[in-house]
Protein backbone atom coordinates (compact mmCIF):
# COMPACT_ATOMS: atom_id res chain seq x y z
CA UNK A 1 0.00 0.00 0.00
CA UNK A 2 1.75 3.42 -1.08
CA UNK A 3 0.69 6.25 0.88
CA UNK A 4 2.20 8.89 -1.54
CA UNK A 5 -0.87 7.84 -3.90
CA UNK A 6 -3.69 8.38 -1.58
CA UNK A 7 -4.09 12.18 -1.62
CA UNK A 8 -7.36 12.17 0.46
CA UNK A 9 -7.25 10.53 3.52
CA UNK A 10 -10.06 7.84 5.10
CA UNK A 11 -11.14 10.44 7.77
CA UNK A 12 -11.13 13.13 4.89
CA UNK A 13 -13.12 11.30 2.72
CA UNK A 14 -15.85 10.49 5.54
CA UNK A 15 -15.94 14.35 6.76
CA UNK A 16 -16.54 15.28 3.07
CA UNK A 17 -19.25 12.74 2.47
CA UNK A 18 -20.92 12.99 6.00
CA UNK A 19 -21.06 16.66 5.27
CA UNK A 20 -22.10 15.81 1.60
CA UNK A 21 -24.76 13.64 3.12
CA UNK A 22 -25.74 16.39 6.12
CA UNK A 23 -26.06 19.14 3.39
CA UNK A 24 -28.55 17.18 1.14
CA UNK A 25 -30.92 16.15 4.26
CA UNK A 26 -30.44 19.45 5.48
CA UNK A 27 -31.37 21.39 2.13
CA UNK A 28 -34.28 18.47 1.85
CA UNK A 29 -35.63 19.26 4.89
CA UNK A 30 -35.48 23.30 4.56
CA UNK A 31 -36.67 23.61 0.57
CA UNK A 32 -40.21 22.89 1.34
CA UNK A 33 -40.52 25.23 4.34
CA UNK A 34 -38.74 28.17 2.42
CA UNK A 35 -40.73 28.06 -0.18
CA UNK A 36 -44.16 28.14 1.47
CA UNK A 37 -42.59 31.05 3.24
CA UNK A 38 -41.92 33.25 0.05
CA UNK A 39 -44.68 32.07 -1.77
CA UNK A 40 -46.53 35.18 -1.96
CA UNK A 41 -43.58 36.88 -3.27
CA UNK A 42 -43.54 34.41 -6.36
CA UNK A 43 -47.38 34.28 -6.76
CA UNK A 44 -47.96 36.17 -10.09
CA UNK A 45 -50.04 38.79 -9.52
CA UNK A 46 -53.64 38.11 -10.70
CA UNK A 47 -53.22 41.12 -13.28
CA UNK A 48 -55.85 44.02 -13.31
CA UNK A 49 -59.37 42.74 -12.72
CA UNK A 50 -61.45 45.72 -13.74
CA UNK A 51 -64.53 46.59 -12.51
CA UNK A 52 -67.94 47.95 -13.67
CA UNK A 53 -68.10 50.87 -11.43
CA UNK A 54 -71.51 51.95 -12.86
CA UNK A 55 -70.37 54.93 -14.52
CA UNK A 56 -71.55 55.84 -18.02
CA UNK A 57 -68.47 57.31 -20.01
CA UNK A 58 -71.01 59.77 -21.72
CA UNK A 59 -72.11 61.03 -18.34
CA UNK A 60 -68.34 61.83 -17.72
CA UNK A 61 -67.45 65.49 -18.24
CA UNK A 62 -64.16 67.57 -17.41
CA UNK A 63 -65.94 68.56 -14.32
CA UNK A 64 -64.32 65.69 -11.50
CA UNK A 65 -67.22 63.51 -10.19
CA UNK A 66 -67.05 61.23 -7.45
CA UNK A 67 -67.34 57.40 -8.30
CA UNK A 68 -67.98 54.56 -5.20
CA UNK A 69 -67.96 50.85 -6.63
CA UNK A 70 -66.87 47.72 -4.58
CA UNK A 71 -64.82 45.00 -5.68
CA UNK A 72 -64.28 41.30 -4.54
CA UNK A 73 -61.42 40.92 -2.95
CA UNK A 74 -59.78 38.11 -2.12
CA UNK A 75 -57.20 37.81 0.49
CA UNK A 76 -55.80 34.31 0.91
CA UNK A 77 -58.95 32.17 2.08
CA UNK A 78 -60.85 35.57 3.41
CA UNK A 79 -63.29 36.62 0.62
CA UNK A 80 -64.67 40.09 1.17
CA UNK A 81 -66.03 43.25 -0.76
CA UNK A 82 -63.85 46.36 -0.07
CA UNK A 83 -65.18 49.96 -0.80
CA UNK A 84 -63.43 51.85 -3.54
CA UNK A 85 -63.62 55.91 -4.63
CA UNK A 86 -62.61 57.66 -7.43
CA UNK A 87 -62.62 61.10 -8.57
CA UNK A 88 -63.48 60.38 -12.44
CA UNK A 89 -63.29 63.16 -15.66
CA UNK A 90 -62.14 64.06 -18.75
CA UNK A 91 -59.04 66.35 -19.47
CA UNK A 92 -58.38 68.78 -22.33
CA UNK A 93 -56.89 66.24 -24.36
CA UNK A 94 -60.40 64.51 -24.18
CA UNK A 95 -58.94 61.80 -22.52
CA UNK A 96 -60.88 60.06 -19.57
CA UNK A 97 -58.88 60.61 -16.01
CA UNK A 98 -59.73 58.36 -13.03
CA UNK A 99 -57.68 59.54 -9.74
CA UNK A 100 -57.47 57.63 -6.68
CA UNK A 101 -58.65 59.60 -3.68
CA UNK A 102 -55.76 58.42 -1.64
CA UNK A 103 -53.71 62.11 -0.43
CA UNK A 104 -49.98 61.42 -1.47
CA UNK A 105 -49.14 62.74 2.06
CA UNK A 106 -50.27 60.70 5.19
CA UNK A 107 -53.63 58.78 3.30
CA UNK A 108 -56.36 60.60 4.18
CA UNK A 109 -58.99 61.04 1.87
CA UNK A 110 -59.52 64.16 -0.53
CA UNK A 111 -62.21 65.98 -2.25
CA UNK A 112 -62.82 67.70 -5.26
CA UNK A 113 -63.32 71.73 -4.39
CA UNK A 114 -63.36 70.45 -0.53
CA UNK A 115 -62.83 73.74 0.53
CA UNK A 116 -64.62 76.90 -0.60
CA UNK A 117 -61.35 79.04 -0.45
CA UNK A 118 -59.38 76.72 -3.21
CA UNK A 119 -61.61 76.10 -5.98
CA UNK A 120 -60.63 74.09 -9.26
CA UNK A 121 -58.89 72.17 -6.94
CA UNK A 122 -58.65 68.85 -4.68
CA UNK A 123 -58.15 69.20 -1.01
CA UNK A 124 -57.33 66.79 1.99
CA UNK A 125 -58.35 68.30 4.86
CA UNK A 126 -56.10 66.75 7.04
CA UNK A 127 -53.02 69.01 6.60
CA UNK A 128 -54.41 71.42 3.47
CA UNK A 129 -52.97 69.21 1.05
CA UNK A 130 -53.87 70.83 -2.57
CA UNK A 131 -53.83 69.10 -6.05
CA UNK A 132 -54.51 70.94 -9.41
CA UNK A 133 -57.28 69.82 -11.51
CA UNK A 134 -54.63 67.26 -13.65
CA UNK A 135 -53.99 65.50 -10.11
CA UNK A 136 -50.76 67.02 -9.26
CA UNK A 137 -49.75 68.58 -6.19
CA UNK A 138 -49.34 72.28 -5.40
CA UNK A 139 -46.04 72.95 -4.52
CA UNK A 140 -46.08 74.30 -1.01
CA UNK A 141 -48.41 72.26 0.00
CA UNK A 142 -47.81 68.36 2.48
CA UNK A 143 -48.27 66.07 -0.40
CA UNK A 144 -44.68 65.39 -2.62
CA UNK A 145 -46.27 63.47 -5.43
CA UNK A 146 -49.25 63.86 -7.83
CA UNK A 147 -52.32 61.72 -6.79
CA UNK A 148 -52.32 57.93 -8.52
CA UNK A 149 -54.65 57.02 -11.19
CA UNK A 150 -56.41 53.98 -11.63
CA UNK A 151 -56.40 52.19 -14.91
CA UNK A 152 -59.25 52.54 -17.05
CA UNK A 153 -61.40 51.39 -19.76
CA UNK A 154 -64.37 51.68 -22.26
CA UNK A 155 -66.88 48.63 -22.06
CA UNK A 156 -69.78 49.19 -23.36
CA UNK A 157 -70.05 52.55 -23.32
CA UNK A 158 -69.18 52.41 -19.25
CA UNK A 159 -66.53 52.97 -17.08
CA UNK A 160 -64.44 50.00 -15.97
CA UNK A 161 -61.75 51.14 -13.58
CA UNK A 162 -58.89 48.42 -12.86
CA UNK A 163 -55.29 48.84 -10.53
CA UNK A 164 -53.78 52.28 -8.94
CA UNK A 165 -50.65 53.20 -10.35
CA UNK A 166 -48.42 55.88 -10.38
CA UNK A 167 -49.53 59.39 -12.17
CA UNK A 168 -47.34 59.50 -15.08
CA UNK A 169 -46.62 63.42 -15.24
CA UNK A 170 -44.69 62.96 -11.94
CA UNK B 1 -35.73 15.36 50.84
CA UNK B 2 -34.92 17.10 48.58
CA UNK B 3 -31.07 16.69 49.21
CA UNK B 4 -31.85 13.32 48.84
CA UNK B 5 -33.57 13.84 45.46
CA UNK B 6 -30.74 16.15 44.87
CA UNK B 7 -28.23 13.34 45.85
CA UNK B 8 -29.17 10.60 43.71
CA UNK B 9 -29.43 12.72 40.80
CA UNK B 10 -25.59 13.60 41.32
CA UNK B 11 -25.06 10.60 42.20
CA UNK B 12 -25.85 9.27 38.67
CA UNK B 13 -24.94 12.43 36.38
CA UNK B 14 -22.70 14.79 38.26
CA UNK B 15 -24.34 17.88 38.32
CA UNK B 16 -22.72 19.92 41.14
CA UNK B 17 -19.38 20.75 38.52
CA UNK B 18 -22.44 21.80 35.75
CA UNK B 19 -24.34 23.69 38.30
CA UNK B 20 -20.56 25.58 39.63
CA UNK B 21 -20.22 26.26 35.71
CA UNK B 22 -23.47 28.07 35.17
CA UNK B 23 -24.40 29.67 38.89
CA UNK B 24 -21.20 29.76 40.76
CA UNK B 25 -18.73 32.70 40.34
CA UNK B 26 -17.07 36.18 41.39
CA UNK B 27 -18.47 39.37 40.66
CA UNK B 28 -16.30 41.97 40.85
CA UNK B 29 -16.13 44.73 43.53
CA UNK B 30 -16.82 47.48 40.46
CA UNK B 31 -19.76 45.87 39.32
CA UNK B 32 -21.40 45.77 42.40
CA UNK B 33 -24.01 47.61 43.85
CA UNK B 34 -23.50 47.33 47.02
CA UNK B 35 -19.98 48.26 46.94
CA UNK B 36 -20.19 51.12 44.89
CA UNK B 37 -24.03 52.66 43.99
CA UNK B 38 -23.63 53.90 41.12
CA UNK B 39 -22.76 50.63 39.71
CA UNK B 40 -26.31 49.87 39.28
CA UNK B 41 -25.89 50.87 35.71
CA UNK B 42 -24.03 47.29 35.67
CA UNK B 43 -27.55 46.11 35.93
CA UNK B 44 -29.53 47.32 32.77
CA UNK B 45 -28.69 43.99 30.61
CA UNK B 46 -29.88 42.00 33.86
CA UNK B 47 -32.77 43.47 33.87
CA UNK B 48 -33.66 43.44 29.55
CA UNK B 49 -33.52 39.83 30.17
CA UNK B 50 -35.56 39.80 33.20
CA UNK B 51 -38.17 41.77 31.25
CA UNK B 52 -37.57 39.52 28.62
CA UNK B 53 -38.41 36.37 30.43
CA UNK B 54 -41.47 38.27 31.59
CA UNK B 55 -42.28 38.65 28.10
CA UNK B 56 -42.42 35.35 27.41
CA UNK B 57 -43.85 34.08 30.23
CA UNK B 58 -47.33 36.42 30.10
CA UNK B 59 -46.90 35.31 25.90
CA UNK B 60 -47.46 31.63 26.56
CA UNK B 61 -50.45 32.60 28.76
CA UNK B 62 -51.95 34.93 26.24
CA UNK B 63 -51.62 32.31 23.27
CA UNK B 64 -54.16 30.43 25.41
CA UNK B 65 -56.73 32.96 24.16
CA UNK B 66 -55.58 34.51 21.32
CA UNK B 67 -56.80 33.29 18.05
CA UNK B 68 -54.35 35.31 14.41
CA UNK B 69 -57.93 35.17 12.51
CA UNK B 70 -59.12 38.58 11.22
CA UNK B 71 -62.39 37.22 11.84
CA UNK B 72 -61.90 36.64 15.72
CA UNK B 73 -58.41 38.28 16.68
CA UNK B 74 -59.95 41.55 17.89
CA UNK B 75 -63.23 39.80 19.95
CA UNK B 76 -60.61 37.73 21.79
CA UNK B 77 -58.52 39.75 23.01
CA UNK B 78 -61.79 41.88 24.31
CA UNK B 79 -62.64 38.81 25.46
CA UNK B 80 -59.69 38.25 27.51
CA UNK B 81 -59.99 41.60 28.40
CA UNK B 82 -63.11 41.81 29.69
CA UNK B 83 -64.15 38.10 30.78
CA UNK B 84 -60.79 36.44 32.32
CA UNK B 85 -59.95 36.56 35.47
CA UNK B 86 -56.51 38.40 36.00
CA UNK B 87 -55.71 38.72 31.91
CA UNK B 88 -56.21 41.75 32.13
CA UNK B 89 -53.10 42.14 34.28
CA UNK B 90 -51.18 39.33 31.94
CA UNK B 91 -51.72 41.52 28.87
CA UNK B 92 -51.13 44.28 30.96
CA UNK B 93 -47.67 43.06 31.48
CA UNK B 94 -47.12 42.04 28.26
CA UNK B 95 -47.98 45.76 26.75
CA UNK B 96 -45.95 47.65 28.67
CA UNK B 97 -42.83 45.06 29.35
CA UNK B 98 -42.98 45.54 25.69
CA UNK B 99 -41.61 49.54 26.01
CA UNK B 100 -39.94 48.85 29.10
CA UNK B 101 -37.83 46.17 27.15
CA UNK B 102 -36.85 48.24 24.53
CA UNK B 103 -36.32 50.87 27.28
CA UNK B 104 -33.84 48.50 29.29
CA UNK B 105 -31.93 47.46 26.24
CA UNK B 106 -31.13 51.05 25.04
CA UNK B 107 -29.90 51.99 28.97
CA UNK B 108 -27.64 48.55 28.57
CA UNK B 109 -26.55 49.93 25.61
CA UNK B 110 -25.97 53.17 26.82
CA UNK B 111 -23.95 52.27 29.51
CA UNK B 112 -22.05 49.56 27.15
CA UNK B 113 -21.04 52.34 24.79
CA UNK B 114 -20.40 55.02 27.17
CA UNK B 115 -18.15 52.89 29.55
CA UNK B 116 -16.39 51.76 25.82
CA UNK B 117 -16.51 48.10 27.25
CA UNK B 118 -17.68 47.21 23.55
CA UNK B 119 -14.16 48.11 22.47
CA UNK B 120 -11.43 44.57 22.03
CA UNK B 121 -11.50 41.91 22.81
CA UNK B 122 -15.59 42.30 23.43
CA UNK B 123 -16.59 43.29 19.77
CA UNK B 124 -18.36 40.28 18.61
CA UNK B 125 -20.80 40.41 21.51
CA UNK B 126 -21.71 43.97 20.35
CA UNK B 127 -22.68 43.14 17.19
CA UNK B 128 -24.26 40.07 19.05
CA UNK B 129 -26.30 42.44 21.07
CA UNK B 130 -26.91 45.09 18.37
CA UNK B 131 -28.56 42.15 16.45
CA UNK B 132 -30.56 41.27 19.64
CA UNK B 133 -31.86 44.57 19.82
CA UNK B 134 -33.00 44.21 16.27
CA UNK B 135 -34.91 40.95 16.87
CA UNK B 136 -36.47 43.26 20.30
CA UNK B 137 -37.83 46.02 17.49
CA UNK B 138 -38.88 43.02 15.11
CA UNK B 139 -41.14 41.88 18.63
CA UNK B 140 -42.28 44.98 19.15
CA UNK B 141 -43.50 45.38 15.70
CA UNK B 142 -45.09 42.10 14.87
CA UNK B 143 -46.92 41.89 18.39
CA UNK B 144 -48.17 45.64 18.11
CA UNK B 145 -50.53 43.98 14.98
CA UNK B 146 -52.26 41.13 16.71
CA UNK B 147 -55.07 43.17 18.77
CA UNK B 148 -56.02 43.83 15.03
CA UNK B 149 -57.56 46.92 15.90
CA UNK B 150 -57.73 50.39 14.39
CA UNK B 151 -54.20 51.63 15.54
CA UNK B 152 -52.70 48.06 15.12
CA UNK B 153 -53.75 48.22 11.68
CA UNK B 154 -52.43 51.30 10.34
CA UNK B 155 -49.29 50.97 12.51
CA UNK B 156 -48.28 48.03 10.30
CA UNK B 157 -49.70 49.65 7.34
CA UNK B 158 -46.69 52.49 7.84
CA UNK B 159 -44.79 50.07 9.09
CA UNK B 160 -44.73 47.40 5.79
CA UNK B 161 -44.62 50.98 3.92
CA UNK B 162 -41.34 51.59 5.00
CA UNK B 163 -40.10 48.50 4.60
CA UNK B 164 -40.86 48.65 0.79
CA UNK B 165 -38.80 52.04 0.77
CA UNK B 166 -35.52 49.64 0.94
CA UNK B 167 -33.82 49.46 -2.63
CA UNK B 168 -34.52 46.63 -4.99
CA UNK B 169 -35.91 44.11 -2.61
CA UNK B 170 -38.44 46.75 -1.12
CA UNK B 171 -41.34 45.32 -2.98
CA UNK B 172 -40.72 41.92 -2.57
CA UNK B 173 -39.63 42.00 1.34
CA UNK B 174 -43.38 44.09 1.59
CA UNK B 175 -44.82 40.84 0.31
CA UNK B 176 -43.22 38.52 2.03
CA UNK B 177 -43.55 40.29 5.56
CA UNK B 178 -47.38 40.95 4.90
CA UNK B 179 -48.12 37.91 2.57
CA UNK B 180 -49.81 40.05 -0.03
CA UNK B 181 -48.66 42.64 -2.27
CA UNK B 182 -51.31 45.38 -1.52
CA UNK B 183 -53.61 43.67 1.54
CA UNK B 184 -53.00 44.08 5.00
CA UNK B 185 -55.21 41.33 5.97
CA UNK B 186 -55.66 37.59 6.49
CA UNK B 187 -52.88 36.17 5.69
CA UNK B 188 -50.36 39.26 7.05
CA UNK B 189 -52.19 38.28 10.62
CA UNK B 190 -51.23 34.37 10.65
CA UNK B 191 -47.54 35.79 9.24
CA UNK B 192 -46.90 38.31 11.50
CA UNK B 193 -48.15 35.78 14.87
CA UNK B 194 -46.11 32.90 13.31
CA UNK B 195 -43.07 35.09 13.43
CA UNK B 196 -43.92 37.03 16.80
CA UNK B 197 -44.51 33.56 18.25
CA UNK B 198 -41.96 31.57 17.23
CA UNK B 199 -39.38 32.69 14.46
CA UNK B 200 -38.42 35.88 16.58
CA UNK B 201 -38.22 34.21 19.82
CA UNK B 202 -35.98 31.04 18.18
CA UNK B 203 -33.70 33.87 17.15
CA UNK B 204 -33.57 35.88 20.50
CA UNK B 205 -32.94 32.76 22.61
CA UNK B 206 -30.17 31.70 19.97
CA UNK B 207 -28.25 35.20 20.15
CA UNK B 208 -29.63 35.47 23.99
CA UNK B 209 -27.13 32.39 24.59
CA UNK B 210 -24.53 33.31 22.58
CA UNK B 211 -24.45 36.69 24.43
CA UNK B 212 -24.19 35.14 27.61
CA UNK B 213 -21.86 32.68 26.89
CA UNK B 214 -19.70 35.23 25.44
CA UNK B 215 -19.71 37.02 28.82
CA UNK B 216 -18.75 34.36 30.81
CA UNK B 217 -16.02 33.35 28.21
CA UNK B 218 -14.33 36.82 28.43
CA UNK B 219 -15.42 38.08 31.90
CA UNK B 220 -17.04 41.78 32.38
CA UNK B 221 -15.20 44.40 31.56
CA UNK B 222 -12.75 45.95 34.05
CA UNK B 223 -13.51 49.11 36.06
CA UNK B 224 -13.02 52.78 34.19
Amino acid sequence: MSDEKRDISRRQFLNYTLTGVGGFMAAGLLISPVRMAIDPVLKSGEGGDFANVGLEVSEITSDPQRVDWTVDQVDGWYESEVNQTAWVYRNDDDEIVAFSPVCKHLGCFVSWEGNDDYPEEYFCPCHNGRYYKNGVNVPGTPPLQPLDVYEQEERDGMLFLGNIRPHEEA
Amino acid sequence: MLQKIYDWIDDRIDITPIWRDIADHEVPEHVNPAHHFSAFVYCFGGLTFFVVVIQILSGMFLTMYYVPDIENAWQSVYYLQTEVAHAQIVRGMHHWGASVVVVMLLLHTLRVFFQGAYKKPRELNWMVGVLIFFVILGLGFTGYLLPWDNKAYFATQVGLEIAEQVPFIGEALKTLLAGDATIVGAQTLTRFFAIHVFFLPGALFALLAIHFILIRRQGISGPL
